[in-house]
């Protein structure tokens, strides 16, 4: 399975991961090689088995809508790297 | 006095500390004293919290002489893998996206060590975000095996694993994804194990793949293994995924009687690609069973020779989601300079805040979950999952336990496996399994191979942990493993 490097830009581009053209190269290099090693389980008989997504046998796991205290404004905020009032600050988003 | 603290069982430290023979602010400083002289050659730690220990040690040891309640394990340190949240105390991954990140709150896991009385000496080192099998991905930089300081701890969890080998911490809490308890565990001579998945609450351990990371004990003995997983499990509500299950008392059940027992080793861990030097440590070990009167035979599980190929589709796709908060804009780091809008300020966000682990593997989950992708990789991994879940149960309806090498070879040298990828990944294919049909597992020191330590799998059925712990100290009892690095234990 040998994947282009615009296989790898589009990609790149669905993660929101800025790539330098030497990583490009590597990383199709190396997804190349872990996917071709991974195309052995196409050949395996899964017909009729179902995926398993989760190992417990748990489903719905519910509790009470109850009001809470939630944390102060100041802690919520205090790993932000930008952050004024009590809000997190971005670049202009449109 | 501190040669007669490092290397004892935590048990017994705690047994010591609550008899006031020796004081918990004592303890404390023979292992800060033994972290100042080894640190600077194993680099166990990404961030240490020696005088905080030192307060707590001096707290405990207030409240034993007023007869207050401690806890259990009052006054015995432990590290901390950097990837469980501690509130007020940076909680780094291994990753520069996280270099300065303080929670605001604690893992379930830390709480609950904390509440037994346990005192954090540091956060230990481990690959970023808990990606890799050497600890060589870590942002902080490499730690070094105890055993040989030019090797390879093991990893996600080698910085916890170095730090008990090394003697700078009785015990460790560590998460295991892929193998990353138990894969260090036995690089570094000590004992690891993996909970069934949900016994222990995941709440505030940074996720990585969610339907895989259980968190668990490193020790240096069996006993202290039960007594710490004693401690942390356990259902928790803040935990959706969090087995309603009571604390078990894994300590008080402890029991070497394992004669009767049907064990056996799967064949397709323990043929090809493994270290025959590590094999015949394992064969070694069976024979000590049979010894003991279990019944031991070989058993194929076809399945899992495509275990590696669908844990590397699996485990990317579920980072690649979960990875996905890291934006710069509620915790973490975010890039410097000017951005015309908010998706270039992502980009470079992650693309200088991540390390080339994390991004190779964000890169191949969403390749595997990308359109025209998603059948024949996430899918098809997903039904291969069900048929190792299946081959598995077949097993468990036949044996009561099956064992395998931990890990195909001993400690490997820093660098070696940096290049290459997909040989990194094969470190894992003996721990694997496991975390995909979400059993529990423990690796088990059981001798030397060249000179480094050999680990032994033993693998249960879901909430057979009890039954692991006593095959493994039955074991433990006849090998007799010294735990201290002959070349370290003389610095």
């Amino acid at each position: 399975m040998a994947i282009s490097i615009e296989d790898v830009e589009h990609v790149a581009k669905l993660a929101r991961l800025r790539l330098s053209d030497e990583e490009k190269e590597t990383f199709r290099r190396q997804l190349s090689d872990v996917l071709e090693h991974a195309r052995v389980i196409g050949e395996v008989d899964t017909e009729g088995v179902e995926p398993t997504s989760h190992t417990l046998p748990l489903v719905n796991v519910f509790r009470e809508d109850e009001v809470r205290p939630s944390l102060p404004v100041e802690e919520v905020v205090q790993n932000a790297p930008w952050a004024e009032g009590g809000a997190f600050k971005v670049p202009r988003i449109i | 006095m501190a040669m007669e603290i490092l290397y004892e069982s935590a048990l017994d430290i705690a047994k010591w500390i609550k008899g006031r023979e020796v004081s918990a602010l004592k303890v404390t400083d023979a292992f800060l004293d033994r972290i100042e002289k080894v640190e600077p050659s194993v680099r166990a730690f990404i961030n240490l919290y020696g005088e905080h220990a030192r307060q707590r040690a001096k707290l405990i040891d207030e409240g034993i002489a007023k007869g207050e309640q401690v806890g259990p394990l009052a006054g015995v340190p432990i590290a901390i893998k950097d990837v469980l949240s501690t509130r007020g105390f940076k909680t780094t991954c291994g990753s520069a996206m996280l270099e300065d990140f303080v929670p605001v709150y604690d893992a379930t896991a830390v709480e609950r060590a904390r509440a037994a009385g346990t005192i954090m000496l540091g956060k230990a080192n481990m690959d970023e975000f808990a990606m890799g099998s050497s600890t060589e991905n870590s942002f902080f930089g490499a730690t070094s095996n105890p055993w040989d300081l030019e090797r390879v701890p093991g990893g996600s969890s080698g910085g916890s694993a170095a730090a008990v080998s090394a003697g700078e911490a009785p015990w460790a809490l560590g998460s295991d994804t892929g193998g990353s308890i138990r894969q260090p565990a036995a690089l570094c001579g000590i004992v690891g194990m993996k909970p069934t998945y949900g016994l222990v609450s995941r709440y505030g351990l940074v996720a990585f793949a969610s339907s895989l990371d259980q968190v668990g004990p490193l020790t240096l003995n069996v006993r202290d293994c039960a007594a710490l997983l004693g401690a942390i499990a356990g259902h928790d509500k803040c935990d959706s995924t969090s087995i309603e299950e009571p604390a078990r008392d894994y300590l008080g059940a402890l029991s070497v009687d394992i004669k009767g027992m049907k064990v056996a080793i799967v064949k397709e861990l323990s043929s090809e690609g493994i270290d025959p030097a590590v094999l015949e440590r394992i064969r070694a070990t069976i024979d000590i069973l049979e010894k003991l009167g279990v019944s031991c035979d070989e058993v194929s599980l076809p399945s899992f020779e495509n275990g590696l190929s669908s844990y590397y589709l699996i485990a990317p796709a579920e980072a690649s989601s979960n990875l996905a908060r890291f934006d710069g804009v509620r915790y973490g780091y975010r890039a410097g300079g000017e951005f015309n809008d908010i998706w270039e300020m992502y980009d470079a966000t992650r693309a200088e805040g991540f390390g080339p682990e994390v991004k190779r593997r964000i890169m191949l989950g969403t390749y595997a979950l990308s359109a025209g992708y998603y059948d024949e990789y996430y899918a098809k991994a997903q039904k291969i999952r069900t048929l190792i879940v299946r081959d598995y149960g077949r097993a468990f309806d036949d044996y009561d336990l099956l064992v395998s090498p931990t890990s195909p070879t001993t400690a490997f040298k820093l660098g070696e496996k940096m290049d290459d990828p997909l040989t990194m990944y094969l470190s894992d294919i003996c721990t694997i399994p496991v975390n995909l049909a979400g059993i529990p597992a423990l690796s088990l020191p059981c001798g030397l191979a060249g000179g480094l330590p050999v680990g032994f799998q033993i693998m249960g059925p879901p909430l057979s942990e009890q039954k692991i712990l006593n095959v493994a100290y039955a074991l433990e009892q006849e090998i007799g493993f010294d735990p201290r690095p002959a070349g370290l234990e003389k610095m």
